[in-house]
């Protein structure tokens, strides 16, 4: 290219996509100076969605800031309520019962297919491939389902509570359930054979957006992101909450850090979400759902309905919140996009003085001119692809 | 190491700096004075006995009538190599809410700080891009300070009365014959 000499003059172009565009998956903007096709310089500017969740938070009790957390990442809802009692339980030092934390994790793990999925049929697309869109979405459908079934809800579901779950699962949903998982291996397959060796897929992503693995630790990346770069770095494995410390699972990482590697790390992490999933079912112990613990959870709604003392507690804890002794809890999880982190300061009143959302499409937004800058304009797509954001969450 | 130990042995690195080490539910908080904090995160992410390589949080904090200086900066490393974290504590005082950026140690700090200074107006010396993020550039004061009001300023945001009057504007049009 270099030895053409030019006749014309070319300058600096300045475009800005978003924030409304079906490649942004949601309402991200970027301002991209282009040089002909190459990206010189990109600047994300986010904060359309900002509801102020933190502040929200401040001024709830800890039971009313729960639904909250389901609209941060909105797709995969069930992660973040997993997320969010863990770290509130680790504050009042509570503990869920075995029951509710097999279900907790198997219910975690349905979440993060469904959202890697939408991921994968999204990701795609955008590339340029619309048959495994169409597929993804028939799976999530049965996910979603399965969560109505649960409690009522397909997408905001609020199912965890402090201190255990809402309500306990039926046999049906269980059968339900292991058919789903006893099937989705093959699903798997079937997306693979469509995409894994597809030439213009891999065209598309190999050595697309590499970032090595020393790099991607100090941007701070989280989730399958960074182990696309070969970190393992996974907290269901290393800080283990819920039942994570009782199933098998591995943790798959990438070798080069690029889109591909990041795509394969994704894929098997939901074949071993699946595996988790079906360990849950198998080892689920009998046994309460929610803790014995009265000062900190509510009471069975059931004999609230018929009981006085139980309908004072209900009453004092909904709009007075419990008593909290007086500390700071950082705790994360793992999210399908990567640590999911809530800090609490407790000033010993029912809400907490400080809610903090350490939410990762944030960073990974902010990763974003990193790997873009010197790319061509169409990995761009490819880049907001592959570190899997979530807008609601980014700017909660 | 414990992080109760990585605490002492910052006290002995750093005897001035440390006011105070905390431990709740296992967590150990460590506050600082603002001065040498970037020294101190820049001892802890390179020496290889602790090797805190990854910042995990940045958040500010308003402790309105709770403490003497009003905002905390509150720094949550990790360690990927040895798989264990601690929290630091900077103050921050009122009438100079400034503090040392550490961007140059990790770059993923970059949007936690601009987002600290959006939400608190704590300004981060030698940060290279601080503007606002969540909020819109022109935005008066800040939101997750404990006297702004919940439900948001008094006055409407000049932005969004712009578009409720273009909007108005586009509804009415002549007919031209």
């Amino acid at each position: 290219m270099e030895d053409i000499e030019r006749t014309f003059e070319t300058r600096e172009l300045s475009i800005s996509m978003g924030p409304q565009h079906p490649a942004t998956h949601g309402v991200l903007r970027l301002v991209l100076n282009l040089d002909g096709e190459t990206v010189v310089k990109c600047t994300p500017y986010v904060g359309y969605l900002h509801r102020g969740v933190e502040k929200l938070g401040e001024n709830r009790t800890y039971f009313a800031a729960l639904p909250l957390s389901d609209r941060l990442d909105y797709i995969s809802s069930m992660n973040n309520n997993v997320g969010y009692v863990n770290a509130v339980e680790k504050l009042f030092g509570i503990e869920a019962p075995e029951r509710a934390k097999f279900i907790r994790t198997m219910v975690a793990e349905m979440g993060r297919i469904s959202s890697h999925i939408i991921w994968l049929g999204t990701h795609v697309l955008d590339i340029g491939a619309t048959t495994p869109f169409l597929y993804a979405f028939r799976e999530r459908e049965v996910i979603m389902d399965l969560f109505e079934m649960l409690c009522g809800a397909r997408l905001t579901v609020s199912y965890p509570r402090v201190g255990g779950v809402r309500n306990d699962i039926s046999q049906e949903f269980l059968d339900e359930l292991y058919e789903f998982v006893l099937d989705f291996p093959s699903k798997m397959d079937d997306y693979e054979t469509l995409v894994t060796e597809n030439r213009v897929w891999k065209d598309r992503t190999v050595d697309i957006g590499v970032i090595s693995a020393e790099e991607a630790i100090n941007w701070g990346l989280t989730g399958g992101t960074l182990r696309g770069s070969g970190v393992d770095y996974d907290l269901r494995k290393y800080a283990p909450y819920d039942a994570y410390d009782k199933v098998e699972f591995d943790v798959p990482v990438g070798k080069k850090g690029d889109c591909y590697d990041r795509y394969l790390v994704r894929i098997e992490e939901m074949r071993q979400a699946n595996r988790i999933i079906k360990q849950c079912i198998e080892k689920l112990p009998a046994g309460p759902v929610m803790a014995d613990a009265p000062k900190f959870t509510l009471p069975p709604k059931d004999q609230v309905l018929k009981d006085m003392e139980h309908l004072i507690h209900q009453f004092i804890l909904i709009t007075k919140g419990p008593t909290v002794p007086e500390g700071e809890v950082y705790m994360g999880t793992e999210v399908p996009k990567g640590e999911l982190g809530f800090y609490f300061i407790s000033d010993g009143t029912g809400k907490p003085y400080r809610m903090r959302v350490r939410s990762p499409s944030f960073i990974h937004a902010s990763v974003l001119p990193r790997l873009s800058e010197g790319g061509l304009i169409a990995d761009v797509i490819a880049n907001v692809g592959t570190i899997d954001i979530v807008l609601g969450e980014c700017d909660r | 190491m414990e992080p109760l130990e990585i605490a002492e042995k910052i006290k002995d690195k750093f005897p001035e700096e440390v006011l105070e080490i905390k431990e709740f539910r296992g967590q150990v908080a460590v506050t600082l004075k603002k001065a040498r904090i970037f020294e101190i995160c820049r001892f802890l992410h390179d020496e290889p006995e602790f090797s805190f390589d990854y910042l995990t949080d940045l958040c500010g904090v308003d402790c309105l009538g709770k403490k003497e200086k009003r905002f905390e900066v509150v720094y949550h490393l990790y360690s990927i190599k040895h798989r264990r974290g601690i929290r630091l504590k900077a103050e921050v005082a009122e009438d100079d809410p400034a503090i040392d950026s550490v961007v140059p140690i990790w770059a993923g700090v970059n949007w936690h700080e601009r987002e600290c200074f959006d939400m608190f107006g704590i300004v981060f010396k030698g940060h290279p891009d601080l503007r606002r993020i969540l909020m819109p550039e022109d935005w008066e004061g800040y939101p997750l300070r404990k006297d702004y009001p919940v439900q948001g300023p008094k006055e409407e945001w000049p932005g969004f009365l712009d578009v409720l009057n273009r909007a108005k504007r586009f509804t009415e049009f002549e007919w031209h014959e």
